[in-house]
């Protein structure tokens, strides 16, 4: 049995623990809004980017390199995690549904330090690797990501490039999803009518096409960011509640452990007592 | 004179949405305008300049990085990757990245990207015409 003095160090100690665990959860609640009104932010560029894209692919023969299908010996994984932990199974959840599905001679981008951890301990090949993307999320990490993987299919070192992270469903649930970055995947197109096309589609497809492949990489990093902040806002949550309930325990055992000292003292002075009245 | 509407769009937010008489802009092959009733048209665009006339008369302009004008018979978009009104250019930030970009260029290493290197300066160069300062 722990003597008073000890539970009440501990209680302290938890009690402090509480108030962080708190103060994390408000920063997270903070971000992750934030973060969702980037994603709405996104959304009429996204619109109009694959009105574009629909009109281009309304054109027959038309073709690009970033969108040639060829035979799949190597596949790069963009795998986005998270820098810091304390988020739940957030990053293990995005790792493991990368690594379920690669296979031994796949290659992995990661995003963030916790996914490039993961896939160092479980040595798999890392063809490169992004710091603290998140901590100031602009669309130019978007651009760099991109390009790298574009440089990559290109040079066909690899023939496929995925885009694996955690899907924002609501605050309450994150969706480990991959999607193929790389080659475009072929889109129903629309019927043209009388459309001006200025210069011609080739060029215009040429202009697109990096612009489509940047977009898909920031909508991922948007999601990403906004499924961490709600990961680690429940996460902090359910610490500050067990850490209540750790302190409300052991605020019983120490009251309960004054108590047993008080009737101790008692019973001595009344033995005492009596022994003088004899 | 008849109005139509404009939207500017980036992956990072909506920069302008409204109502206006007509726009110029910075198409690859050469500069263009439009009207109200356009024919529908996609036209790709370079570094430029992007100006319009506001309903209500005013005039504005913004510096945009590429990307491409879509009309259509409910109005016209503009898709950029950055645009930026000539009020919200940070100077100091344009004129760094000039210099940065006129180095690369003036001294050159193997692994120097001409074309990025370029590009940037191109950038540096029109954000610095559109916000007034030079």
């Amino acid at each position: 049995m722990a003597t008073l003095r000890q539970l009440r160090t501990r209680v302290a100690s938890i009690t402090n623990i509480q108030s962080v665990t708190n103060a994390m959860q408000l920063v997270a609640a903070a971000r992750m809004r934030r973060a969702q009104e980037a994603i709405a932010a996104a959304r009429p560029y996204a619109q109009q980017l694959d009105r574009v894209l629909q009109r281009l692919s309304g054109m027959e023969s038309l073709s690009h390199p970033l969108m040639t299908e060829r035979v799949i010996d190597r596949t790069a994984l963009i795998v986005l995690a998270s820098d810091r932990g304390l988020c739940g199974s957030f990053n293990t959840n995005s790792c493991r549904h990368a690594f379920n599905a690669m296979s031994l001679d796949d290659g992995i981008m990661a995003v963030g330090r916790k996914g490039r951890s993961f896939f160092r301990n479980r040595n798999c090949e890392i063809l490169n690797d992004y710091e603290d993307v998140f901590r100031d999320l602009s669309f130019a990490s978007a651009i760099t990501i991109a390009e790298d993987a574009v440089n990559r299919f290109l040079s066909g070192e690899v023939d496929r490039v995925m885009l694996i992270y955690n899907a924002f469903v609501s605050v309450a649930q994150q969706q480990p999803v991959s999607e193929q970055l790389l080659p475009i995947a072929p889109r129903e197109g629309e019927a043209t009518g009388v459309y001006l096309f200025e210069p011609s589609p080739e060029v215009l497809l040429e202009t697109l096409v990096p612009r489509h492949v940047n977009f898909q990489v920031w909508r991922a990093l948007l999601e990403s960011n906004a499924g961490e902040q709600a990961a680690r806002m429940r996460a902090m949550d359910n610490a500050t509640k067990n850490a209540g309930d750790v302190i409300e325990e052991l605020t019983r055992e120490m009251n309960k452990e004054r108590q047993s000292s008080i009737t101790l003292e008692l019973m001595d002075i009344i033995g005492g007592a009596e022994a003088v009245a004899q | 004179m008849a109005s139509f509407q404009l939207d500017i769009v980036t992956p990072e937010k909506t920069v302008y949405s409204g109502e206006i008489e007509h726009f110029h802009a910075p198409g690859v092959d050469g500069g263009f305008g439009v009207l109200a009733r356009h024919q529908p048209m996609l036209a790709a665009l370079g570094i430029g300049r992007v100006g319009f006339r506001e309903a209500d008369g005013t005039e504005r302009t913004l510096a945009i990085s590429g990307g491409f004008a879509n009309v259509s018979g409910d109005g016209a978009t503009i898709l950029a990757e950055a645009a930026e009104f000539g009020d919200e250019i940070d100077i100091e930030r344009a004129r760094a990245a000039r210099e940065r970009a006129q180095e690369r260029l003036d001294n050159r290493t193997p692994d120097v990207d001409v074309e990025r290197a370029q590009a940037a300066l191109g950038r540096a160069f029109m954000r610095l015409r559109v916000s007034g300062s030079e």
